[in-house]
């Protein structure tokens, strides 16, 4: 029998439950405001360090065994070494081989490269993964194989769970590319530069115990410091924290696919036909084909008005960058650099400034860096009849993704989502998204190759894309044609059992993940 | 027919909205479907149920079919069924998915042919959103790249294609293969509403003949009352040396295309940018069709990547003459229609004309005269014409008189 679960603010049955501690069912957007202190880790004594502010140690063994590693603890790691990440499983291996047994895992992000982390589930020495499941993850947790129950929060989402106190971390292991014996580390330098490492901060600063694992040690003082060696226990240095050429993609390139480029196009006619486009807009399009292509369409409006971007949020990439460089855009704030030129430009441009995400979307911040953009290109799996988005499942009800800062940049002001109509007979706008992960009143237009659907809480931008020729339809139209292509999909199976919750910015549940029916 | 198995369609790693099916006839124990797809959680039922209607439908009671499927929309799959089903059973049947209210309009003579995409017609994943990259015509082609052993099951996809896709008001046409292959063609195609038959490699009149009377029997056979227009493509020597009568070889024929892949081929020379070796060849067969009154296209350029050159060609065969060029690439189509389209100073100029006209008229003056430029009337009919084209194209108000005139009292 599956657990008692409630109906929360969204309709979603949810679980009051999770791996034994009470959780709060989602009450609504802004609704939930915690109260009290923010979490404190333990009070360190600057006299227990060594005076001559040497921080080394031998291998990361050590680090953890005087971290004090054992059963039950959470580990936090973060993810800008991407697919190159070299570390993660090294963690795993380590206290596997020491026979600690039901850690928590908090990535901030977890790749391909993770996979062998499957075999530590498997053996009990990795109790549950709190973070973004991919690929054979996904399928893992999906098939109800992983011991706890998964919990998916975005990058806020984090960074709010680390501040209230729900997720305490015991330790955690920062790799860094360059920092020095005390602990201050950058993103930058060395032979595994990813060129900002902005989703450390937070888990520097709350940890009990931070290990930094670099490559590249350098005299103090790294600077400027991305994380402070004040915050930090032990650093060790090893010969290779990553992979170079998976850390960063040599270059990330706009879609060639004719279909994604017609959205693409129509995402930038509607931004300049609705009157949202205009000068000093601020902007955020991810790194996928589709939104690099809408970003190069959109420069090519701004140059040709002489208009000007007044900031731009990364994660860079080349395409940001040379709109930095040729003056469309004034700034770029950046948690992570997605390709070599975005590095460099990092490296040596002063108006690309690293920007953590602890600033940008935290739910406990004093404001919101993403409320404050205008235009947000988002992505989906589905999308449904009332302009709910879903990330992280597929319509087959496979984890598949991680949330990203998908829930945290539906706070901007026009939230966008070009996607095409269905993807290899798989409809993307369906009646009612497989796992809920953002509310439609906060998703204002989906784009796609056969028509616009606005949002109809959205009456200010029905009315001025009137009369503009553009293909708007409603949304029922959309999916309708979408299933006069494809068929009417069935719904998949599933059981009573909960793989995964689906936290909301805030840390209430906003929906969960059942195990999949296998036969 | 003793073969027991057959194979069709594609798999493969990077294939995609597609299917391959290998049909095996047996003796006992009913039909076994064996279904590898990436969308089995979605559509599993679904396509099960369809195959098995379809055997149903071939009276086939005993089989093993199995599927390896990458996301085939329901008329893909039911095209790879049935033309495994055709290589082992001898049937007149034909198991046609519903025609789509929107593929049952028809074209005009006259209407414009800037662009026109070639989709290969055995390649489903290409065919899906043709009609959303606003080419003027969608060219299902049979002939040149579909491989010779996959001629059969092409034309099934084709035909299926014809009913099932939204091409979006775009001229439906189809590249038949050459000689009894490509007579074989129209008896699949035809029926399913084809705006245009494009007939390659054309050397005389007698091959345009010949379609247009196969046509015209398939038409009076299943009481279809529709014109299907014609477009020769004249890819030779001799071709070109006969473009004239080709061109006049029917009334159907609207328009006539040069193929400059095979036509350099065929003069043992490397086709350049420049196509200073077509040129004669081009202009030869602009002339040949304006004195037939039909519309002259240029070959298609082959670098999907060089848009710029692409743009600079364009340029060139519309000041040649060509009233439209073949594309490869969905990406072309925009590039093709802008080129083809008049620029503003042609519409200004054209409006001057047009209004100069209008005004000698009203006064009842039979020499129009703008400044110290005298005009005569084919001038005159010129700029109409591309007025009527930028009105249509959306570069001027239905209304431009009008505007014209209160911007000039302004």
């Amino acid at each position: 029998m599956g657990p008692k679960t409630v109906k929360n603010a969204a309709g979603r049955l949810v679980p009051l439950e999770i791996n034994g501690e009470p959780v709060i069912p989602f009450k609504g957007i802004g609704k939930h405001r915690p109260q009290g202190g923010k979490y404190s880790p333990p009070v360190p004594t600057c006299s227990d360090y060594p005076s001559d502010g040497n921080k080394v140690v031998k291998s990361l063994e050590v680090a953890l065994r005087k971290c004090g590693l054992r059963s039950g603890m959470t580990i936090s790691t973060h993810h800008h070494m991407r697919d190159g990440d070299l570390i993660s499983n090294k963690i795993f291996e380590i206290a596997s081989s020491m026979g600690v047994k039901n850690l928590v895992w908090f990535p901030s992000a977890s790749f391909p490269c993770n996979d062998p982390v499957i075999k530590f589930l498997e053996d009990g020495t990795i109790n549950r993964i709190e973070g973004s499941m991919n690929g054979p993850l996904g399928r893992f947790v999906s098939e109800g194989k992983m011991k706890g129950t998964a919990v998916l929060r975005s990058h806020g989402g984090r960074v709010q769970a680390i501040q209230d106190g729900e997720v305490k971390i015991d330790i955690a292991v920062m790799v860094a590319p360059t920092a020095d014996p005390f602990g201050n580390a950058k993103g930058t330098g060395g032979k595994s530069s990813c060129g900002v490492i902005g989703y450390a901060k937070a888990d520097s600063m709350y940890a009990s115990r931070v290990i930094i694992v670099t490559d590249n040690l350098i005299d103090v003082p790294c600077y400027p410091m991305e994380i402070e060696g004040n915050y930090v226990d032990f650093v060790v240095v090893t010969d290779k924290i990553g992979i170079p050429e998976k850390i960063v993609s040599g270059t990330t390139q706009v879609t060639k696919s004719p279909d994604r480029l017609l959205i693409a196009e129509l995402t930038a006619s509607f931004l300049e036909k609705s009157g949202i486009l205009r000068d000093g807009i601020t902007m955020q399009a991810g790194a996928g084909g589709t939104s690099l292509a809408i970003a190069v369409f959109v420069s090519e409006i701004l140059k040709n008005k002489g208009w000007k971007s007044k900031f731009g949020f990364g994660g860079s990439t080349k395409y940001m960058v040379e709109m930095l460089e040729e003056g469309q855009m004034g700034y770029i704030l950046d948690a992570q650099a997605f390709d070599l030129d975005a590095v460099k430009s990092v490296e040596n441009n002063p108006e690309h400034i690293p920007y953590p995400v602890f600033n940008a979307y935290n739910y406990h911040s004093k404001g919101n860096l993403t409320s404050m953009m205008d235009i947000m290109i988002l992505g989906a799996t589905e999308v449904d009849l009332n302009f709910n988005g879903n990330v992280v499942t597929h319509s087959d009800g496979y984890l598949l993704h991680g949330i990203g800062g998908w829930q945290n940049c539906l706070h901007a002001r026009n939230v966008i989502i070009p996607v095409p109509l269905f993807r290899d007979r798989i409809p993307v706008i369906v009646d009612e998204v497989t796992t809920l992960c953002g509310p439609g009143e906060l998703i204002d237009v989906i784009i796609t190759e056969r028509g616009i659907a606005i949002n109809p809480l959205r009456k200010d931008l029905l009315k001025s894309i009137k009369g503009s020729g553009l293909p708007v339809r409603t949304i029922k139209e959309l999916k309708e044609e979408a299933e006069r292509i494809c068929g009417k999909p069935q719904k998949p199976q599933f059981d009573e059992k909960i793989v995964a919750a689906i936290k909301w910015v805030d840390g209430t549940v906003l929906d969960v993940v059942r195990k999949l029916k296998t036969n | 027919m003793n073969k027991k198995i057959a194979t069709t369609g594609n798999a493969g790693p990077k294939v995609r909205s597609d299917c391959e099916i290998t049909l095996e006839l047996k003796t006992r124990r009913g039909v076994v479907i064996d279904l590898t797809s990436k969308v089995k959680a979605l559509y599993g039922e679904s396509i099960k149920s369809l195959c098995l209607g379809l055997l149903k439908f071939f009276k086939i009671r005993d089989a093993e079919v199995k599927i390896n499927d990458s996301g085939a929309l329901p008329f893909v799959i039911a095209a790879r069924l049935e033309a495994a089903i055709h290589m082992l059973v001898v049937s007149d049947r034909e198991f046609l998915p519903e025609m789509l209210r929107e593929n049952r309009y028809s074209t005009d003579a006259e209407r414009q042919r800037f662009s026109r995409l070639y989709l290969p017609g055995n390649m489903p994943s290409m065919m899906i959103n043709a009609g959303l990259h606003s080419a003027d015509g969608i060219i299902l082609d049979l002939e040149d790249s579909v491989a010779p052993e996959k001629k059969n099951e092409a034309r099934i996809l084709v035909r299926n294609a014809l009913r099932q896709i939204d091409f979006h008001g775009a001229e439906r046409m189809v590249r038949i293969n050459q000689g009894e292959t490509g007579i074989e063609d129209l008896h699949h195609v035809i029926p399913h509403n084809v705006n245009l038959i494009l007939i390659p490699k054309c050397e005389n009149r007698n091959q345009v003949i010949i379609v247009d009377k196969k046509i015209e029997e398939i038409c009076k056979k299943l009481k279809i009352n529709k014109t299907v227009f014609l477009m020769p493509i004249i890819e030779s020597a001799l071709g070109v040396e006969n473009s004239f009568e080709i061109a006049r070889a029917s009334e159907n024929i609207v328009a006539m295309a040069m193929g400059l892949e095979d036509f350099t081929a065929d003069l043992g020379v490397p086709r350049t940018t420049e196509g200073k070796e077509s040129l004669y060849a081009r202009t030869r067969l602009i002339i040949a069709a304006k004195a037939a009154s039909i519309q002259p296209i240029d070959s298609v350029f082959s670098d999907v990547g060089d848009m710029e050159t692409l743009r600079q060609n364009v340029l060139e065969s519309k000041a040649l003459g060509f009233e439209g060029m073949g594309c490869i690439h969905p990406r072309q189509v925009p590039v093709i229609n802008q080129g083809f389209a008049p620029d503003e100073t042609e519409i200004e100029k054209s409006k001057k004309i047009v209004i100069a006209y209008e005004a000698a008229r009203e006064k009842g003056l039979g020499v129009v005269a703008m400044g110290s430029k005298m005009i005569d009337p084919p001038v005159v009919a010129r700029a109409q014409k591309t007025i009527d084209l930028a009105v249509r194209l959306g570069k001027l108000a239905q209304n431009w008189v009008k505007e014209a005139s209160s911007e000039k009292n302004k």
